[in-house]
């Protein structure tokens, strides 16, 4: 707003110190930071590379990493945003701060008669009184309404001027001060070294996956760094004197001057299952200290050590021991495997002439899940741990398990429950193997193992076929054999390829018309042989079935040959029971370094008592111009407010009205 | 105003502040402290000192606000003992709410809400009702629907807050925890802020456009509460058990409830603005300067209040997640938000905008803080894990 030639005679560094101070070059900065900070609210930040490809394409993925979308808030542009911040505040510290402070302390006692008279609140009076015993009591009062006075004798007149709330102008230095301030401990924290180290390539980003005593020197940061954001997991019983920082696509090793060990870990839930509270033990390991400090730390309930602090940010496993039983599902012989494996470890097996590798991934203590009862009411039911592992061929192929340790209750009938998947991207589907009367497996293992036994089918089929016929002694023996090779081969084919195979069996050897009759008598045919089979399990455990099958058991039978029929879509050699675990958790630590914390909450602090300070109390001037005229002694009463003009027009009036009414003029105007 | 100032001006002397409270404002203030002594003696072997901290200072809090704004002392009282007449009548237990005549009417934290809601949506109506017809008294009854509705409000939160605790001890926790909360909080404060202003300058005709706002918000609280079953009290999830939680989300609603009203303000002006001057909105509807000062102040009790919950919640962030400032969705739009009304009040001292672009800037304004305040739960992933639609 200045005029040209105001203009033409300024320095460079002047006009560029007006430009950096400038109101629109603020508002300017102002609103861009907001619009630019939008993006990174938008668009996921810091995310695999690898899913941004599948988001965007390869061409987008390219722009938006050269411009740096993906890591907004650490971008050269929005830094330099940010300095423009800090710059414009500064200058504009710098440019109105001495003009602000002046007049906070200057009282404007040579305010003329004329410009008083201009103003916008004035009262023009005239008493009869001596001039001095006018000046005493506009003082008094003015000094009774909480200004402050001072006066000024010039040659035929005296100026009182006065105020109130100088303080408002100490607001603005506050509010602004603290922007810079504020700005100078988040650059603290922000570590510029270190990002300049990783301009010039001093320092580098690992993107590997490797041991981190094995990460190369130009990726460890040394603990003389002094401003940091790490995290680490930590399994219980072990220890770790290093944090990572995860930056863009890769990460830094951080070394740490002390050791953390995690003794434990703990969770505990409210009764609905969902999380509570989320504990770690830790002793901190330090040669400066006499013995090891213990401490527990919770979510909201960091550790300070030596200005790194400590913050539970999340668990997962760490390494839980399990002892696994193998069931074979694809053998005539009951012969149980016993194997041991650690979460996110590897289980060699041997099957036949396969070797395959089971990859344990995970262990949960609970699961907690929603059931929906017959009341229709939905509870949260605890369905008790679970593992999940990959099962991988030669081939590289692999099929995810998920498996449940305790049998879960449906309709009074208790089963295990087994997901299973072939990619990630699916959901499981769950087999529910029923349980015996204690309970257990063992049944359900010994039906499919007698299934697979030739013999016993083949036994079976004849004595079914025997039945069959009891009614028809005269049936021919050709008639009886056939009967007997097609039974036998149904068994065979259900407990190798289940239902399905049954189906393409039909589908390929009869004739249309006949289909459905067929396969009607087929399925009699095979559930009567399962039948059959079934009662020489039940015999094999003691119990009488010709003397009546029990409810229980026959519902079982029900639910094995319906599982039993869904297995080949298992398509595993065998089944993994979790037989007993040790749990061992991992705490996700998060370890910080802020030296600039406090600067940050200096400034703060500061701006909110700024902002209180300017909106809130107005810095209020009254002037009274008094002097002598023919008529007597003419009093002009001024006032003037940076602030809230309406107001200050309400107060006027009850100051000049107090100030009237105590130089006892009665009637304004 | 002329009879005070002719009183005045026989009487220059100016009585200092304190001479100024009568008996009443003793007596509130005295019943307060004892209330606030009394739950502390209650309670404190469950507070840690900073809730201690927390507990006396909303006491001396609400004092200075029953002193500086009188008609809210009857509201605290009011809404005190209606509560504590609520809390007696469940006892130790959950089960009166449907038994007890006053609980299944009245006063369960549900009944309550739902009085509130009932009572703003026709405080709306009627406060239209009184600018078309201009009548005085018409007016009046939606001012005290309003109190009403408020009262209803802080009840319903007030006895909730107790519910919680009766439904187990570690589920209890202050009712201002997820987003169904929140809302009644909302439609408290905007109606608060609104009754301040209206008495302030002697005006109703702003309360129906500022009610519409508490009355969109009432709308989605209802649709949350039938739709999705939003009214049941969960227990809180670890990161928000902290004292910081009681005193960042009250500053935060605040400032929300200021933009909102600032915002609906902006809308009158623009209303009378386009209709321009001697037309009919111009008649009923308040001065546009008047508009324009009830808008930049209640932007600027906004921005020192979101100011005040950005910095407390930056400190929250730094004792739960490791860090003052980690660029969460919430947080980045809680800077936009604020970044935008320090540009807006810049504009307006600095460069002196007023009237039209400025209840633009407002308007657009309430948007973006709406966008802070839901579209964030609802759009976008990040730390702030609760208040998820
Ligand atoms: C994020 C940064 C900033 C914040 C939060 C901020 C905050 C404020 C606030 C709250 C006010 C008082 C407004 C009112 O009373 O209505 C104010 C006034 C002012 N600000 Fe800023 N400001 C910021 C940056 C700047 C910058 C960069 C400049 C320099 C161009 C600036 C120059 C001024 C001036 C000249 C005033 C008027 C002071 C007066 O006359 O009393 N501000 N600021």
């Amino acid at each position: 707003m200045q005029s040209n030639k105001a203009k033409t005679r300024k320095s460079t560094g002047a006009i560029l110190l007006e430009f950096l101070g400038s109101m629109n070059l603020a508002i300017t900065v102002l609103v861009t930071i907001a619009i630019a900070s939008v993006i990174g609210t938008v668009l996921q930040q810091n995310e695999d590379y690898a899913s941004y490809i599948i988001k965007f394409g390869p061409f987008w993925h390219e722009a938006f990493e050269s411009i740096g979308l993906y890591d907004v808030y650490s971008v050269w542009w929005f830094l330099l945003l940010l300095g423009f911040l800090l710059l414009s505040t500064s200058v504009c510290v710098y440019r109105n701060g001495p003009t602000m402070l002046r007049d906070m302390k200057h009282y404007r006692l040579n305010a003329a008669r004329n410009s008083l008279k201009a103003f916008h609140h004035n009262r023009i009076w005239q008493v009869q009184s001596l001039p001095d015993e006018a000046i005493n009591l506009v003082t008094a009062q003015l000094e009774h309404e909480g200004f402050k006075v001072r006066r000024k004798q010039h040659d035929e007149h005296v100026v009182l001027a006065a105020m109130k709330g100088g303080i408002n102008r100490l607001g603005y230095l506050f509010t602004h001060i603290a922007i810079v301030v504020i700005c100078v401990g988040a650059l603290i924290d922000g570590n510029l070294p270190l990002r300049l180290a990783m301009l010039t390539n001093d320092i580098e980003i690992e993107t590997r996956d490797m041991p981190a005593s094995q990460v190369p020197a130009k990726s460890v940061l040394g603990d003389d760094n002094p401003a940091f954001r790490g995290a680490v997991n930590i399994s219980e019983g072990e220890s770790a004197n290093i944090v990572f920082l995860n930056i863009r696509d890769g990460y830094l090793v951080q070394k740490l001057p002390f050791a953390v060990e995690l003794k434990d870990f703990r969770i505990e839930h409210y009764p609905t299952g969902q999380p509570k509270s989320f504990e770690s033990d830790l002793v901190i390991h330090d040669d400066d200290l006499a013995e090891p400090l213990q401490e527990t730390i919770a979510v909201n309930h960091p550790l300070v050590y030596k200005g790194y602090r400590i913050f539970q940010a999340s668990f997962s496993d760490g390494g839980s021991k399990l002892v696994l039983k193998a069931w074979p599902l694809q053998d005539d012989k009951l012969q149980t495997l016993d194997l041991k494996g650690e979460v996110f470890g590897k289980v060699p097996l041997q099957v036949g002439d396969k070797e395959l590798s089971i990859e344990l991934t995970e262990f949960r203590k609970f699961n907690i899940n929603p059931v929906t009862g017959e009341d229709g009411k939905t509870e949260q039911k605890n369905f008790g741990p679970s593992f999940t592992y990959k099962l991988r061929e030669p081939s590289g192929e692999a099929r995810e398990f998920v498996n449940y340790m305790s049998p879960i209750e449906q309709d009074g009938r208790w089963y295990y429950m087994s997901g299973i998947r072939s990619s990630v991207a699916e959901p499981f589907r769950y087999l529910y193997i029923p349980t015996d009367s204690n309970v257990s497996i063992e049944r359900f293992m010994n039906f499919r193992a007698v299934l697979l036994d030739a013999a016993r089918v083949r036994k079976a089929a004849e004595l079914t076929v025997k039945d069959l016929l009891f009614d028809v002694p005269q049936a021919e023996e050709s008639v009886r054999q056939g009967m007997i090779t097609t039974a036998n081969r149904l068994v065979t084919m259900y407990a190798t390829g289940g239902l399905a195979s049954i189906t393409a069996f039909i589908e390929t050897s009869i004739p249309e018309e006949e289909r459905e009759s067929a396969a009607q008598a087929y399925f009699n045919m095979l559930r009567t042989v399962l039948g059959n089979l079934y009662i020489e399990v039940l015999q094999a455990e003691g119990l009488e079935p010709a003397k009546g099958v029990s409810e229980a058991d026959s519902a079982f039978f029900d639910d094995a040959i319906s599982v039993m029929g869904n297995l080949e879509a298992y398509a595993t050699p065998f089944y993994l029971q979790l037989v007993d675990y040790e749990h061992v958790e991992a705490s996700g630590l998060q370890i910080t370094r802020a030296p600039g914390k406090d600067t940050v909450y200096l400034g703060c602090v500061m701006l909110i008592m700024g902002i209180f300070m300017m909106f809130y109390i107005q810095h209020r001037r009254c002037w009274a111009w008094i002097g002598k005229t023919d008529k007597g002694v003419e009093i002009i009463f001024a006032g003037s407010s940076n602030r809230n003009e309406r107001d200050f027009a309400e107060d006027f009036d009850r100051i000049s009205g107090r100030v009237a009414a105590r130089l006892g003029i009665n009637k304004q105007d | 105003m002329s009879l005070i100032q002719d009183t005045m001006q026989n009487d220059f002397k100016r009585t200092a502040y304190i001479k100024t409270l009568g008996i009443y404002d003793w007596l509130f203030a005295a019943i307060t402290l004892y209330g606030t002594y009394y739950a502390w003696g209650e309670y404190q072997h469950l507070m840690d000192v900073y809730e201690v901290g927390i507990l006396f200072g909303t006491g001396l809090s609400l004092i200075a606000l029953g002193w500086l704004w009188k008609p809210s002392r009857t509201l605290m009282l009011a809404v005190a003992g209606l509560s504590l007449f609520g809390v007696m009548q469940y006892g130790s237990g959950l089960a009166p709410a449907e038994t007890n005549f006053f609980l299944r009417f009245l006063f369960s934290s549900q009944s309550a809400i739902m009085w509130m809601s009932a009572l703003y949506v026709l405080a709306t109506v009627t406060y239209f009702i009184a600018l078309f017809m201009e009548s005085e008294f018409t007016g009046k009854v939606a001012t005290a629907m309003t109190w009403s509705a408020t009262a209803m409000g802080l009840i319903g939160l007030m006895v909730r807050w107790r519910e919680s605790y009766l439904i187990s001890h570690d589920v209890g926790h202050i009712p201002v925890s997820n987003l169904y909360e929140v809302f009644v909080l909302f439609a408290i404060i905007t109606a608060l802020l609104y009754l301040f202003y209206e008495a302030k300058y002697k005006t109703r005709a702003m309360g129906g456009f500022v009610l519409l706002v508490i009355s969109a918000a009432v709308a989605f609280l209802l649709w949350y509460t039938f739709e999705k079953g939003a009214d049941e009290i969960q227990p809180l999830v670890p990161a928000l058990q902290s004292y910081w939680m009681k005193i960042h989300v009250p500053a935060n609603f605040i400032g929300y409830g200021c933009f909102a009203l600032s915002a609906m303000v902006g809308v009158i002006l623009l209303i009378r603005e386009r209709a321009g001057e001697g037309s009919y909105a111009a008649r009923i509807l308040p001065a546009a300067e008047l508009l324009d000062d009830v808008m930049y102040k209640s932007i600027a009790l906004g921005f020192a209040f979101f100011t005040i919950a950005t910095v407390l919640g930056a400190m929250w962030a730094n004792e739960a997640w490791g860090g003052y400032w980690s660029w969460d969705p919430k947080e980045t739009w809680a800077l936009i938000v604020w970044l935008n009304y320090a540009a807006w009040l810049h504009m307006r001292l600095t460069k002196g905008w007023r009237g039209t672009q400025m209840a633009w800037w407002a308007v657009v304004g309430l948007f973006v803080t709406l966008f802070a305040f839901l579209g964030v739960n609802m759009f976008l992933s990040g730390l702030h894990s609760y208040g998820e639609l």
